[in-house]
């Protein structure tokens, strides 16, 4: 048995029933992540001081009889732009390379109250600004299957620790796709519940009406466990939905007859790769052999989905990112500014990257007086347009099937100099984030070059359980999920 | 003057909060430079904006006070510009649904009535306070947050006054509301209350307007009227020039009465406004308006009115007494319990009251006389008349003790028994025949002198009235 190889929900049992010390799963993790974190590069901070004593907290409660939480021992990764007390957050940017948070995101709380043990901050694209984990300003994740390859963006490193068995699961953050379209093309499991499931406090925001924390995991069982513990309403998050939570673990294996799967023609056309097209043809046949219905549909607005992201998420993210300006925290350049605007002007310059820089001008435009109109105001629109296209075709269907993106895990460097080809690599997770309903990407077959495909399930607001319950469906029919990269 | 002055202004009212807008820091001002910060308000990264109920709750006063029209569907906004005391870079507004729209305000200018149309009422974010190293050579300026995220008024009106008078008017009519309906405590000397003008001139009869100026940092009323007057001499200089008022931003300079350049209209701000994605549209029912309008009190220009036409105060009183909203309700409840005609309270507190606050330094909530003590006192006036009432007054305010136990404890109550008084009469005139002589040649301060003896030995308590009686009796048959 290699305890870093089992899932999450396995390892806890053994912690829980004193087969194994959280200690022992914690060393024998660094010890892993010593040997293959050089080739993968999924983190940029490990904290191997601070996880080895939250394990030995955890087995000292377990030796004196006392009750643990939900994620008790189980080491989690933290994707790098959500808040975490005393370790540094910093994007992946320079403006924020030394930032150090005095306050825990609402999820890292959640997670610490049911014992789960930190063990590192991991890379993403630049403030979650990209597809592929190569924006970062400290160094490119590669994906596990192929380190030639990019392991997806902008949650890169939460996917490929998970992939490398350098984490048991972790939480990432999805803003068009950023922790489903990495997932797919790790072979995760990634899940990215409804707008307002998970209190966002704490993670530092890029577009604030799109952003969602979600999370990345070996199955679905451990994306149900964790889920249920970082969902639920937050005083500090307005957005949060003050709803119950149901129970994720139970729901999963609750089968449900007369499924009906909705599949939208526009998310099968020009573009998408045939291997990716034949994997998720074949994953509906599995769902059709169990009984289920497969329903044709289309969702018209979508062809604009990805322009009218770029729109809203620009415009939230010039927002959001002009507080990095020098004056209390982050990136400052010395004291020797003539006046304020030099300072602002240099402080910004040196400490964002150019995708960055990219959005925060895109966004300054559209908001700009005399385009808002044309651009920020239309976008509204077309996005509620969208919401109703998804709405008419949940009053028929139960879930809607996809592929997660359009191609497989690209090869490092083959689309930095085409931001718009990039763009489109998240071309059917977008929509999710847009109308603000909880999507999942889960494994579902594998290219000719060994590849992970995903596969995408999207269901109504706040039906997580649902379309939990229907990913477990296909994973007890299949073991893709079981498959790993080679180990070098 | 050849032209007319159009001159809008645009206030700017801390809200009186416990805590800030979106966080639960405190609000106290004069605390140690940040302080009263925390994550929120400072914009760490990854926080977010909660609403204070409070605040809210006070801004929907207000619009309601102010007789607006209340979006029931209300939503906030991002103003964006970069400003070293903004933590955010943006200040989070209100631009596309204010809480309030269409509203007016009701005046007195000289005596006449005179309507204020309110354009919008919104509520805001406070911004911090840059602190100005003393040193001329420093290159450096500190930033106090405490003040950031103090939740903060907004109230705009149309382009309604035609003189300075109306400004200054609106300017304290405006306070006076605020105050009443107790949504901020309006210290102009701590920044909690701000103008901001706009003034352009035209000929008179002039449908259209003339090219307006802002003035900004008007930290008194006294320097909004200075600003406005300086203002009108120089647009109108130009338009007597032939040349062009520009459309510009100015700022006022205190030190040297004049107003300053700060930016022309090429250079105004884009504030790029957008909803802001981290609070959720408010929606005010009709119940919660309807609720807020039974907790709005009678403001001071109606209540001013009633003053004069049902409880006969001149017009000047009552603007004195409505101008604090707790000093009218002094007077109010001083007339509900005496049977004592109002004016006589009036003059009380406008002329005895009012000067033992202010040396007192105190708030009339705050005062020890109650009305029921002032009306007491009132009623007890005709036995020890108005010399020894005023003493007992000043007794009253710094003792706390009632009238009826000082005018005990001091045996005060005015002697007016002729015969004993007659006995001090004959005794005083008997010891000073040099006065007697005085008053024999016609010198009228004599008079004066005698009561001013009989007053020494009586302690003041001898009816002023029948001792003038008696010794013009007595001098008159010495004389004769």
């Amino acid at each position: 048995m290699i305890l870093h190889e089992l899932s999450a929900s396995s390892i806890r049992e053994k912690i829980i029933n004193r087969e194994i010390c959280a200690q022992e799963v914690v060393e024998d993790l660094f010890e892993w992540i010593a040997f293959k974190e050089p080739s993968v590069k999924a983190y940029l901070y490990l904290d191997k001081e601070g996880a080895l004593l939250k394990a030995k907290e955890v087995d000292q409660k377990l030796s004196n009889g006392g009750k643990v939480g939900l994620l008790a021992g189980i080491p989690v990764a933290v994707k790098d732009n959500i808040c975490t007390t005393g370790i540094k957050t910093t994007c992946a940017s320079k403006i924020l390379e030394n930032f150090t948070p005095p306050y825990d995101a609402f999820v890292v709380k959640r997670i610490k109250e049911e014992d789960a043990v930190i063990i590192g901050k991991t890379n993403l694209d630049e403030f979650a600004m990209g597809s592929s984990n190569e924006n970062s300003a400290f160094h490119v994740t590669r994906n596990p299957w192929n380190t030639d390859c990019i392991p997806g963006g902008s949650g890169g490193g939460s996917a490929a620790a998970v992939t490398a068995n350098m984490a048991f699961m972790a939480l990432g953050s999805d803003t068009g796709g950023s922790v489903r379209q990495p997932s797919s093309f790790c072979g995760n499991v990634g899940c990215k519940p409804t707008y307002g499931r998970i209190s966002r406090y704490g993670l530092v925001a890029f577009a604030s009406s799109l952003d969602q924390i979600g999370s990345v995991t070996k199955d679905v069982s451990d994306a149900a466990l964790l889920l249920q513990v970082v969902s639920g309403h937050d005083a500090y998050d307005s957005t949060s939905a003050n709803l119950g939570v149901p129970d994720y673990l139970a729901g999963i294996n609750s089968v449900k007859d007369n499924l009906k799967i909705g599949v939208p023609k526009e998310f099968f056309g020009e573009g998408l790769n045939p291997e990716i097209k034949s994997a998720v043809t074949n994953a509906l046949e599995i769902y059709k052999k169990n009984g289920a219905e497969i329903v044709g549909l289309s969702l018209p607005h979508c062809g604009y989905a990805v322009a009218t992201y770029y729109i809203i998420a620009t415009a939230e993210a010039s927002s959001n990112l002009a507080r990095y300006d020098g004056v209390r925290y982050g990136h400052r350049n010395q004291l020797s500014e003539d006046n304020i605007i030099d300072m602002y002007s240099r402080v910004r310059a040196e400490g964002f990257g150019s995708e960055v820089k990219r959005r925060i001008l895109l966004g300054n435009y559209v908001l700009s007086a005399g385009f808002y109109e044309a651009y920020y105001m239309k976008a509204s629109k077309v996005r509620n347009l969208i919401k109703n296209d998804f709405e008419d075709a949940f009053k028929n269907v139960d879930c809607i099937i996809s592929p997660t993106s359009p191609s497989p895990a690209f090869k490092i460097g083959e689309k930095v100099t085409d931001p718009l080809e990039m763009y489109l690599s998240d071309i059917y997770t977008i929509p999710a984030n847009l109308v603000g309903i909880p999507g999942i990407s889960i494994p579902c077959g594998f290219t000719s070059t060994g590849l992970p495909i995903g596969m995408q399930i999207m269901g109504k607001h706040f039906e997580e359980e649902k379309i939990l319950m229907i990913a477990k469906l296909f994973e007890n029919e299949t073991d893709f999920h079981l498959k790993k990269p080679e180990l070098k | 003057m050849k032209y007319e002055v159009v001159i809008g202004l645009e206030t700017h009212a801390e809200l009186d909060t416990e805590s800030k807008l979106f966080c639960g820091c405190g609000t106290k001002f004069g605390s140690e430079p940040n302080t009263q910060t925390c994550p929120v308000c400072l914009g760490l990264p990854g926080v977010l904006p909660v609403m204070n109920k409070k605040a809210f709750g006070f801004s929907l006063k207000a619009a309601v006070a102010l007789h607006c029209e209340i979006n029931q569907f209300t939503n906030f906004d991002r103003k964006s510009y970069y400003y070293p005391d903004l933590p955010k870079n943006y200040q989070t507004s209100q631009n596309y649904f204010n809480i309030g729209n269409n509203g007016y305000v009701d005046m007195i200018v000289a005596g006449k009535e005179k309507r204020i149309d309110i354009h919008n009422v919104h509520l805001e974010e406070e911004a911090g306070k840059l602190v100005h190293p003393e040193a001329s050579d420093a290159n450096y300026s500190l930033v106090d947050f405490n003040r950031a995220g103090v939740p903060l008024l907004e109230i705009v009106t149309q382009p309604d006054m035609r003189s300075i008078e109306e400004v200054e008017s609106y300017m304290q009519t405006l306070r006076n509301i605020l105050l009443y309906i107790g949504v901020s405590d309006c210290k102009m000397q701590e920044g909690s209350l701000r103008f901001e003008a706009s003034i352009s001139l035209r000929e008179h009869g002039s449908a259209v307007f003339g090219n307006r100026v802002e003035i900004k940092n008007l930290n008194s009323m006294k320097a909004v009227l200075k600003v406005l007057a300086y203002e009108t001499s120089r647009q109108s200089d130009l338009l007597d020039d032939g040349k062009e008022v520009l459309l510009e931003t100015r700022l006022w300079d205190d030190v040297d009465a004049v107003s300053r350049r700060m930016r022309t209209k090429e250079d105004a701000h884009d504030y790029r406004y957008f909803p802001e994605p981290d609070l959720v549209p408010f929606w005010i029912n009709q119940e919660w308006i309807d609720e807020t309008k039974t907790t709005i009190p009678e403001l001071p220009v109606s209540r001013r009115r009633r003053f004069v036409d049902e409880l006969s105060v001149s017009d000047y009183d009552a603007g004195i007494l409505t101008e604090d909203k707790f000093l009218a309700d002094y007077f109010e409840e001083c007339v509900a319990i005496s049977q004592n005609p109002s004016k006589e309270f009036s003059n009380w507190i406008i002329n005895d009251v009012l000067r033992e606050l202010n040396e007192q330094k105190l708030k009339i909530r705050d005062f020890v006389i109650s009305p029921k003590m002032l009306t007491e006192l009132v009623e007890i006036k005709p036995t020890i008349g108005s010399s020894i009432a005023k003493e007992v007054f000043a007794e009253m305010a710094s003792t706390g003790k009632s009238a009826f136990v000082i005018v005990n404890e001091k045996d005060l109550t005015q002697m007016d028994d002729t015969s004993k008084l007659n006995e001090i009469v004959i005794k005083i005139i008997e010891e000073n025949p040099k006065a007697v002589e005085d008053y024999g040649l016609g010198k009228k301060n004599a008079l004066a002198f005698f009561i001013g003896q009989t007053m020494k030995i009586t302690k003041g308590k001898a009816n002023p009235k029948i001792l003038m009686e008696l010794f013009k009796q007595r001098l008159s048959s010495i004389s004769k």
